[in-house]
């Protein structure tokens, strides 16, 4: 740890709990404008978090809207494939609008109408949390914008046409590398103007207490629901589970209910682009990868930048993996070694979507694929009475448009459904 | 060197450090101070300023391209400490070119450079403690934003917590240029004079003559950024000095006090 951090580390030792803290991570660090915002929206949310009636709203509509509870599938031809591990997936695939992103989109539009807030704004990457939050503004009557990075909304072109026919505004972000981190910035300077009227749904366990806490007890259902499942069709804990970590909502909610249990491996997957050097890829934990511990968007974490302290540029396939920093909570699980991060490669991914896509039938987003590449690295090291678990995080269909461009399926053999693993 | 304002209102002037070079930079300073500038504050270009409107996002982005980093901001505080000993300079940060640094490293370099004080846009009161101590031990004073969300609690600790000055966000937003000053703004500056002695100076959305005399009547000072620096984005670099001058002898009233 360098010395920056540990000048935060004084800071965070005086108030830990009250200031949001993982560790030295998280805290607040936010212009003064929006302070009274984040403190309303704090104790807004420990008002609903104690409120049964909440708590049955918002899990009658993750039952009923959204599908959950979501599949644990044993993946049995991936499993065989790979000579090791058995392989079970957590679908949240299958899930409403195609992804976890919605278990906190809904969860945080119950909070903003609680609150009597009529607008939202959201910030969007791969236009999953952006088709999430503007579902759930569908569904109450929201007037809803989302910003997103104009490189994100080419490469995502299907979910920006989803936004708009939910009947959200979809507002193109142009600055810096005109993705999800920049979407932040624009949907933050929001916030800071329209700060009385709107409610700002955070997409990952990001941003300012009490957004990283509040964003991973939204998500928190996944492991909640696999612990039971797991138990229930294995009859015991998985040795490990893997996602894949952009923010990280979707490893924080996978890895949550695991971490006492310390028999079970948690391994995130950041996204290692299509090189080591700074700008090439987005693996925030990489040794020697330029991921420090910085502030960005109002979080003290992991921060991809140069020495002088300019964000990085960053890189990958998956643009809802294409962020400079990580949820602080990651930080802390990474510091400790509770968790381990690793990374994929964007050839990495596009193969491991084409091996689940030809195994199992189920072609995964480009985000998710990252986690089944580790997966299968992993897998076969392991014996077959070992059980790993995979988030399935979101679902391939947005990814069409570029997958089409990335990958030549002309010379494949199709039609007998077997594939070469590397 | 210190922080104060000679008449009223005092004027802050804001310059993106670095756009369109350091030593225009610089020299812009110079000629601000002498047209009746009372503060600079030298802005540390940053790759995400998520509190700026596009005026001075573009001068940061355009800085940051240039390679400006925080030690250039520092050697030219120290140039125009050298020049104008009695100016008042303020460096002015988003937080992480800070932590990258080093608290500690920053505010001997920032003593040594001559700086009066420091403010961070996303450094709040609560996440201060360590903060503070290292500013006080090396004479710095730091000066934190009050907005016209904060409730009365939060400005009492705000106003504890800044030295030289108060700096009242007149408006909430983003900082940039408006026709009109906010309604928000004199409710703000009462409610601190509840908490203070210290001048309070009024920024975000400030730019004309109008503006300066119009919070002259409650503030102590007005902050103005968003329009010199986007008189510096349309004028030529050797130009820029003596436009920045004029303009700020104009926000002043005319009377060229140096």
């Amino acid at each position: 740890m360098d010395s920056t951090a540990g000048a935060m580390g004084t800071i965070a030792g005086a108030a830990r709990e009250a200031l949001g803290r993982f560790g030295v991570y998280g805290g607040r660090y936010v212009p003064e404008t929006l302070m009274a915002a984040l403190l309303e929206l704090e104790a807004a949310y420990a008002e609903a978090q104690a409120d049964p009636a909440f708590h049955a709203e918002l899990d009658g509509l993750l039952k009923d809207y959204c599908g959950r509870p979501t599949p644990l599938y044993a993946a049995k031809r991936l499993s065989e494939m790979l000579g090791g591990a058995r392989i079970y997936l957590k679908r949240e695939d299958l899930l409403h609008t195609g992804a976890h992103k919605i278990n906190n989109a809904l969860g945080q539009a119950l909070l903003a109408r609680r609150m009597g807030k009529q607008r939202i704004i959201a910030e969007t990457g791969a236009g999953q949390h952006g088709v999430a939050t503007a579902t759930v503004c569908a569904l109450f009557g929201m007037e809803c914008v989302v910003y997103m990075g104009e490189e994100d909304m080419r490469r995502q072109e299907l979910n920006v046409f989803r936004m708009r026919l939910l009947g959200a505004e979809v507002r193109g972000v142009g600055a810096g590398s005109a993705t999800l981190k920049d979407a932040i910035n624009e949907a933050m300077r929001d916030w800071v103007t329209n700060v009385r009227s709107s409610f700002y749904i955070l997409g990952s366990a990001l941003g300012a207490h009490p957004y990283p806490t509040m964003v991973r007890d939204f998500q928190r259902v996944i492991s909640r629901e696999s612990k039971r499942q797991i138990l229930e069709q294995a009859g015991r804990l998985p040795d490990a589970v893997i996602a894949c970590v952009g923010g990280g909502s979707n490893a924080i909610g996978a890895f949550y209910e695991y971490i006492p249990e310390e028999n079970v491996a948690l391994i995130g997957v950041e996204a290692g682009g299509r090189g080591h050097g700074l700008g090439e890829h987005a693996a925030r934990f990489a040794q020697q990868g330029g991921g420090v511990p910085g502030v960005l968007q109002g979080t003290y974490s992991y921060v991809l930048q140069d020495e002088a302290g300019q964000i990085a540029a960053t890189h990958s396939v998956s643009a809802g993996l294409d962020y400079a920093s990580v949820g602080p909570e990651h930080a802390m699980l990474h510091d400790s070694g509770r968790a381990t991060y690793t990374s994929a490669t964007d050839a990495e991914a596009l193969e491991a979507t084409k091996v689940l896509s030809r195994t199992e039938g189920i072609i995964p987003a480009l985000e998710s694929a990252h986690a089944i590449a580790e997966v299968i690295k992993f897998a076969p090291r392991l014996g077959k009475e070992k059980i790993v678990m995979v988030n399935v995080s979101g679902r391939g269909d947005k990814d069409m448009g570029i997958l089409t461009r990335e990958m030549d399926l002309s010379g494949d053999a199709t039609g007998t459904g077997k594939v070469s693993a590397r | 060197m210190a922080i104060a304002f000679k008449k009223r209102p005092g004027l802050v002037i804001y310059l993106t450090t670095g756009d369109p070079d350091l030593e225009t930079t610089r020299l812009m300073a110079i000629e601000a101070i002498d047209a009746g500038a009372d503060v600079i504050e030298l802005g540390v270009p940053f790759s995400d300023p998520l509190a700026d409107g596009p005026v001075i996002q573009r001068a940061s982005q355009r800085a940051v391209l240039r390679g400006t980093r925080l030690e250039d901001v520092l050697r030219v505080c120290r140039e125009i400490r050298a020049a104008r000993p009695q100016a008042g300079l303020l460096l002015f940060s988003y937080l992480n070119p800070v932590l990258r640094m080093g608290l500690e490293k920053f505010a001997q370099a920032a003593r040594d450079a001559g700086a009066d004080g420091v403010l961070l846009t996303d450094m709040i009161v609560e996440e201060a403690e360590e903060y503070r101590r290292v500013m006080r031990q090396a004479g710095l004073m730091p000066v934190f934003l009050a907005a016209p969300t904060s409730p009365d609690g939060r400005l009492q600790a705000i106003a504890e917590a800044c030295e030289g000055f108060v700096y009242a966000i007149s408006r909430v937003g983003i900082t940039g240029t408006q026709a009109e000053l906010a309604g928000d703004a004199e409710a703000l500056v009462r409610r601190l004079r509840r908490f203070t002695q210290l001048p309070i100076a009024l920024g975000f959305g400030v730019s004309t003559r109008e503006h300066v005399r119009a919070l002259g009547e409650f503030a102590d000072a007005a902050v103005v950024g968003s329009a010199i620096v986007g008189l510096i984005e349309r004028t030529p670099a050797e130009q820029a000095p003596r436009a920045v001058g004029e303009l700020v002898q104009q926000l002043c009233g005319g009377a060229k006090t140096a």
